[in-house]
Parts: C-alpha cells; structure tokens; sequence
C-alpha cells in the first residue's frame, strides 16, 4: 500500500477510474483512488446507461461525441465487453415550444456533426411501430446515440489502471484533508473496521460525485452541487424488439431494452431536497412511471415489473459540471448532473492530459467553481429527470 | 466441477463465477452481485442469496452472520405495469 502519492483520486466511481486508466496510459501511475463504498455503489452503478449526442449545449454535443467514439473501441482497448449498442435515441415532442427547440438542438447537433434528423409522428411510428402517439408533434432522432451496461465500465478501467500500477482502494473513506509543505495528508479510514490511516498527496481531486460537497468541505470550500434522487425500475426480459432509447421531453420519461432484454426506464420526479443523498424507493415513482409508460406503449401493460432503484444526480445550478483547480494542487470533477457516466471517457482523457502536464483543455477554464460567481453561466437545458 | 455446479439460478452463475469474483478481491456481497449479475432475475435473490452469502463469509473469513444481505429491491414480486398503473382495480 503506497503511503505517498503523485496523486489521490476520491471517489472511485467512472469519473476517478476513468482518470486514473487515462492517468496510467500517460504514464503518470503513482496514483491513489479512494472510494468509499464498494465499486459502483454510487451513481455509476445505478444509471440507466444511456449514451447521447442530442444536447443544448455545443461543449456537451462535442465532448458526448467524443465519449461514444471512445466507448466504441472500449472492447478492444481495455478487453472488457461493456454491451455499447448505438440503437439511437428518439426523443419525442408533445407541444410547438418544444418543437422550436427540438429544431434548433437539431440544428447545432448538425452543425457539429451529429446525424440527428426531425421525424414526423409517422417515422417515429416506423422505427418503434410499439408507440401510440397521439398528442405528438414531431421527434429528434440520432441513430448513433444507444446504450451500455455501464458495471463493466468501472470494472474494465480499474482493472486496467491497477496493471499499470495504480492503486484502487475500496471500502475506504476520507476522514480529513490537510494542506501540507509539498501537497495535501490525508486521514482515511476503513468501512467496516474503522481502521485509520494517512496518505500523502501532492494533489488531490475531488471525483465524489454526489457526495462531493462532503469532500469539498474537508478543504474548506462550498459547492453549489445538490444530490437529487432518480428513480429507475427494469422489468422482466423480453426477447429484443427496441433498438432506439425512447424519451418524451414533457415528462422526462426514458425507456430503453437492455442486451439482457429487460426494459429500463425512468422519469422526472420531484424530491424533497435537504442537502442528504437519499436512496429510498417509492411506490409513487412506480405508479407515475406505470401511467406515463403504458400511454405511450398500451403493450407494456401486461409487462412486469422486476426491481426498482434509485441513484443520486449530481444537479448543478446551471446543468453544467464544475471542473478545474480552486485551491492549488486541489482539483474538482463533480457536478455531472445525471450523465456523468457517459461523459466520463471523455472527461478523463481531457483531465489526464492536463495533470500529466501535456495540455489544458478549454473546459477547465470555462466550468469553474468560480463561474457561479461570476455569472457566466451556458446552461444545458436536455436534463432528463 | 465448480463449473458445473449452479448458485442463481435465475441468473446461471456458477460456484464458479464466484470463486472468480473472489479471487479478483469483490467479497463483498454488493460486489459479487454486480460482477455476476447473481440475485437480479425473478426471484431477486430469493433463492441464491444465502449461498452467496455463505461463500462470501468463507472468502473474507468473517462469520456468516457478519455478511450484510444485499438492498432488496421493491416490489416483493413481480407486479405488472397495469396494476400499478391503477387500470386493474
């Protein structure tokens, strides 16, 4: 067990893992991810594994674009099987204000080079003949947004990052964070046992996703980030039949089959918001998701229900992640806003070029801790839930 | 023979798998469930989930008792969307 190190990670979710892989493939290996739980007990083990190009945002079409291409040679690159299946993603509009914006995304999805199109209700109808859609009014649909079942994904990146001589600690949380002569000691301690321990760190990053303002704090620094609980339930399998991911813009409903042939699906729901990250299901969600769900699809009704879940967005006032160095040698990577997962391969590319000191990317000036203050604000507007 | 013999049923992971999942250092219950995708078919780990359990205790040499039972996932059993749509009363 190292005891001092070029760089801790906290929080071992597919944002520090996906650092720490890209971190060893740069050759920069004296690295420590500190992850609390066990692997994938956060968001990253509980996200429906939707990957989309369709965004608001020209930074989010672009970086999306460039995390499905990487996904897509995942397989060969880290030889872990993450069932990437590019079935599209069909997003459909009920009024003429979300037609007007449908049509400009699509607009800047084209202008950067995403194959996005408008359908009419009709050629909705043709890719998923399942629909009823009365009371829709056109649809966006990229055939090169899918999905992949994103366990494999933390799996696939840890085991990578550990063979170049990272070191992923489960189970280990962070008690305290000093600043020090040459970096940062920090205080850990075991789970289970409460066993204690420190370890030096010249630099520190704060991938703790929900749970980063708790991490956050430990350095004396507030965030604006807020933990909102996102409901999803799977049912039982059915043979394949779905190939997009389908979503209707005025509920935040979501469906998607997965490669074991259940289907995923989700919804926007409100929460009461204390600050805490809460987990609990709720009959509520199960009812609200069972309406929404069996209007837009009548043959789903007969369909069961296996398991429900729950997983923690990460919500930022403005939709957009908080990235960069705030305090010297302390660097953030948090605010994700529920698909932190799919940007991740993306993201921790881009990180590891800048902390092993080959380049700075734009982003890391442009969605700071300080923007929030400044008022510089470029929101994303295609949250779903 | 490991091979051979069937912990999750619903699932099809073998002794086996889970003697795989342990070596690669997943003790944990939570773990060992996400790396073989054992307890999340119909049963929910009805069925599995003491075998599991057991083995888990045996791999990180704690007592069974010890071993916390992975989050069980709501509905009890299988409930069709129907129903909980209310359309069934």
């Amino acid at each position: 067990m190292k005891s001092e190190c070029d760089i801790a990670i906290i929080g071992g979710g597919i944002m520090g893992l996906s650092m720490a892989y890209q971190l060893s493939r740069a050759g920069v290996t004296n690295v420590v991810v500190l992850e609390r739980g066990y692997m994938a007990e956060g968001a990253s083990g509980r996200n429906g594994g939707g990957v989309r190009m369709q965004w608001s945002s020209e930074s989010n079409v672009l970086l999306m674009r460039e995390s499905i291409d990487l996904m897509r040679h995942f397989a060969q690159e880290i030889g872990v099987n993450v069932w990437l299946r590019q079935g599209g993603y069909l997003f459909l509009a009920r009024s003429e204000a979300e037609r007007e914006k449908m049509e400009t995304n699509v607009a800047l999805q084209n202008r950067c080079d995403v194959p996005t199109r408008m359908l009419s209700p009709e050629e909705a109808r043709a890719i998923v003949p399942e629909l009823d859609l009365s009371g829709i009014v056109c649809a966006s649909y990229n055939p090169k947004d899918g999905t992949v079942f994103p366990w494999p994904f933390l799996w696939g990146y840890a085991h990578q990052a550990m063979a170049r001589g990272v070191e992923v600690r489960l189970h280990t949380g962070v008690d305290a964070i000093e600043p020090s002569a040459d970096g940062y000691l920090l205080a850990t301690s075991k789970r289970e046992t409460g066993e204690r321990d420190t370890l030096r760190a010249k630099r520190v990053v704060n991938a703790a996703g929900s749970w980063s303002p708790e991490v956050a704090r430990l350095v004396g620094l507030e965030l604006p980030n807020r933990p909102h609980r996102h409901e999803i339930l799977s049912t039982e399998p059915l043979k394949p039949f779905l190939a997009p991911m389908v979503s209707l813009l005025s509920s935040g409903l979501y469906f998607s089959q997965s490669m074991r042939g259940e289907i995923v699906t989700g919804i926007s729901l409100e929460d009461h918001d204390d600050g805490s990250v809460k987990l609990g299901s709720r009959l509520g969600f199960l009812t609200k998701i069972a309406r929404e769900l069996t209007q837009l699809v009548p043959r789903f009704a007969e369909l069961e229900v296996l398991r429900q879940w729950a997983g923690p967005y990460d919500v930022t006032p403005d939709g957009q992640p908080i990235l960069g160095e705030p305090l010297p040698g302390f660097f953030l990577c948090c605010g994700f806003v529920g698909h932190g997962f799919m940007m991740a391969p993306v993201i921790g590319k881009r990180y590891a070029e800048w902390l092993s000191g080959k380049k700075k990317d734009p982003i890391f000036d442009r969605f700071t801790l300080d923007r929030f203050k400044s008022g510089k604000l470029e929101p994303e507007e295609m949250i779903l839930g | 023979m490991s091979a051979k013999i069937i912990v999750c049923r619903c699932e099809d992971v073998t002794l086996s798998d889970i003697e795989r999942t342990h070596a690669l250092g997943y003790t944990h219950l939570e773990e060992v469930k996400r790396y073989t995708g054992l307890g999340t078919g119909p049963c929910q780990g009805r069925e599995c989930m003491v075998h599991a359990a057991i083995l888990c205790a045996h791999a990180s040499k704690i007592p069974v008792d010890k071993v916390r039972p992975f989050t069980a996932r709501p509905p009890l059993q299988p409930v069709s969307l129907a129903i909980l749509a209310g359309e069934d009363e």
